[in-house]
């Protein structure tokens, strides 16, 4: 039994709610660290790709779960950071130089097409980065000089320092010390001046608006910040593929990020990750379980679309605090045993916030 | 004058696949006026009527007429009963909750209609199929005249409808103001699944002009994504606004597969719509306005 007492404001905004946290999350990474010498290369690879999405889903929580803002564009920034990566180290730059410079580049386009939708309700940037994603694909396909086209383009091998990152383990490092950058980065600016605004604005525009906060300015700065993320796990993405196609990053990958988000838990930088979890590992369980399932479901064509869009719709509807929610509810069941109550997650009932300027 | 015919027919096909851009930007209007959600899935509710009369004219051998009434009759029943049993859940949940689950109500859809109807291309015979009409020296065919006349009329129902019918001043009642039209005793939620029902009975209509020019196949929704070109053009709010919109939309995309090299058709209507979104985001149509606090 733990008594958090807060007494000063330097403790209500600290990483670690107390001691206990830090040292669980140290153990955790302790053990992330080992796991290349206990587990088989397979499951090296697949927790690498499950790294590079949590990026992905840790940049586009901080636009949907704090800053309120919906994106159906980010594979064209995971493909934009992808192609400007890959390419600018097949010229010879170094990729400890070509990585900042995805994101930053990633970061550049993500302001510029923010920009000019983000004036209008979070409607229109919904709909202006799914027309964005389609662009941006076209643009793969077409400007076969640089990507090669439906050639595709073979990524060649980083190196830093002179080591060459190969095979699963070497991504899997780099992408875990990514990802933990990442996620101190998102979990340091959330208690910024800029991440205050962000969840201000996320909360409700008009009442930040009043408080000084300049909309336009913070959403873009919200949304470039989330693309740049993205174009990092872009980068990434590219050495654990290894050859990139143009029709990679459609719609349906955009879809996926988004489902981390969703599933995972909004507002939360862990729900990001628990989320890529999900989003990774359920087309391994389809693929384990596919001849086990009655009906021939198993080799229906479209059946990971199809389910991806069912948990979404579960989840919107029954449990919108995602994975997270779950999670702390489990955890306060237990906290609280045996004193949980029926109505201790009950959800207040909410009135339809209109955007509507009449 | 062999330029001239050419353009002509090139406008007259590009305004046949601009009205049914703009049947289904109609849809995404409808509700958006009445309920400020986005449907996402409005593109696969034009699937599912489009295959809902295949299913009654090519499998069942209903008429032609006939099987299309009661085709856009289901598919509108299916719009109410969706809000009635999903969508009305999420009433008060942040708008971008009901954008991601008409997304995933979309994939269920097109996973649905995969396993009744099968991924491959389906098409009926319409009294317009491979026919041509001569108007005054210049062919056209009749499938594209059909797409049209069709819309010009269904917009002429919804008209008479919304400013006639006691049902349609109460839904414009509805979306001008929830609360004011519930003290005046209209059954607001009831209206809400009703537009939803239009909506989709819209979106059905669209997809059977559609089947003379196109086949019907589970992937047909993605024109949802030209129609919202067309709806932001017309400044999503406006009915009129959005059926111009479509229309622009349809030649400019037309006049592009032409003239440009092939593989940009595809993107006009998202670079139309991005352009839009930079230089004028409310829209032709837009009604200037500031909000209370």
């Amino acid at each position: 039994m733990r008594y958090l007492f807060r007494s000063n404001y330097r403790q209500d905004m600290a990483l670690w709610r107390h001691s206990g946290d830090l040292f669980w999350y140290g153990l955790l990474l302790l053990f992330m660290l080992v796991i290349p010498g206990l587990l088989g290369e397979f499951y090296v690879g697949e927790l690498g790709g499950v790294f590079i999405f949590a990026i992905a889903g840790v940049g586009l929580m901080l636009l949907v779960g704090y800053t309120g803002l919906i994106s159906l564009g980010h594979a064209a920034f995971l493909g934009i950071g992808a192609y400007v990566n890959s390419v600018l180290l097949a010229r010879g730059v170094p990729f400890l130089v070509t990585l900042p410079v995805a994101g930053l580049f990633t970061a550049i386009c993500g302001a510029a097409i923010g920009r000019p939708t983000l004036r209008m309700s979070g409607l229109y940037l919904a709909i202006a980065t799914l027309a964005f994603g389609s662009i941006v694909g076209t643009i793969f396909q077409k400007w076969d000089a640089v990507t090669g086209g439906f050639d595709g383009f073979a990524v060649p091998t980083p190196y830093i320092f002179g080591i060459p990152i190969e095979g699963a383990t070497g991504i899997y490092y780099v992408s875990l010390v990514v990802l933990v950058f990442v996620v101190w980065l998102s979990a340091n600016l959330l208690r910024t001046p800029i991440g205050r605004a962000m969840v201000a604005i996320r909360d409700s525009e008009v009442s930040a608006q009043s408080m000084g906060i300049h909309l336009a300015y913070y959403k873009t700065l919200a949304f470039a910040i989330s693309a740049g993320i993205t174009g990092l796990a872009g980068a990434l993405f590219a050495h654990y593929v290894r050859f990139l196609a143009p029709d990679a990053f459609d719609v349906l990958l955009s879809v996926q990020f988004v489902t981390i988000v969703f599933v995972g838990g909004l507002g939360s930088i862990r729900g990001a990750i628990f989320g890529a979890l999900f989003v990774r590992l359920l087309p391994q369980f389809i693929a384990i379980v596919r001849d086990d399932l009655p009906f021939g479901i198993g080799r229906m064509p479209g059946l990971e679309p199809s389910l991806f869009g069912l948990v979404l719709v579960l989840v919107i509807l029954f449990q919108p605090g995602g994975i997270n929610g779950l999670w702390l509810k489990i955890q306060h069941w237990f906290v609280a045993f045996p004193l949980k109550r029926r109505t201790s997650f009950r959800r207040q009932k909410s009135y339809a916030r209109s955007e509507r300027l009449r | 004058m062999e330029d001239a015919a050419r353009l002509l027919q090139l406008v007259v096909n590009g305004a046949a696949a601009g009205c049914i851009y703009g049947l289904i930007a109609l849809g995404f209007v409808l509700i958006y006026k009445a309920t400020e959600m986005v449907n996402f899935a409005q593109g696969d509710i034009m699937m599912l009527g489009g295959f809902v009369a295949f299913s009654l004219i090519a499998r069942h051998g209903m008429p032609y007429w006939v099987g299309a009434l009661i085709a856009v009759a289901v598919t509108a029943a299916f719009g109410f009963i969706l809000d009635a049993v999903v969508l009305r859940r999420v009433i008060g949940q942040p708008q971008f909750a009901v954008v991601m689950l008409t997304l995933g109500l979309g994939f269920i859809f097109r996973a649905g209609a995969g396993i009744t109807w099968g991924y491959d291309s389906v098409g009926f015979n319409t009294p317009f199929t491979n026919k041509t009409v001569n108007l005054g020296g210049m062919i056209l065919g009749e499938d594209n005249v059909s797409i049209i006349v069709g819309t010009l009329l269904l917009c002429g129902v919804l008209f008479v409808f919304f400013s006639k019918t006691r049902l349609g001043v109460a839904m414009q009642a509805a979306s001008q103001n929830q609360l004011a039209a519930y003290y005046m005793g209209i059954p607001v939620r009831t209206v809400f699944s009703m537009i939803w029902a239009i909506s989709a009975g819209v979106a059905a209509v669209a997809g059977i002009l559609l089947s003379p020019v196109s086949m019907i196949d589970v992937n047909m929704g993605f024109l949802g994504i030209k129609a919202f070109a067309a709806a932001v053009i017309g400044g999503f709010g406006s009915i009129p606004g959005s059926l111009i919109g479509g229309v622009i939309v349809g030649i400019v995309e037309q006049l592009a597969g032409y003239y440009l090299p092939a593989g940009f058709q595809e993107v006009t209507s998202n670079v139309v719509l991005v352009g839009m979104l930079i230089l004028r985001p409310q829209g032709l149509f837009a009604e200037r306005m500031g909000k209370r606090v």
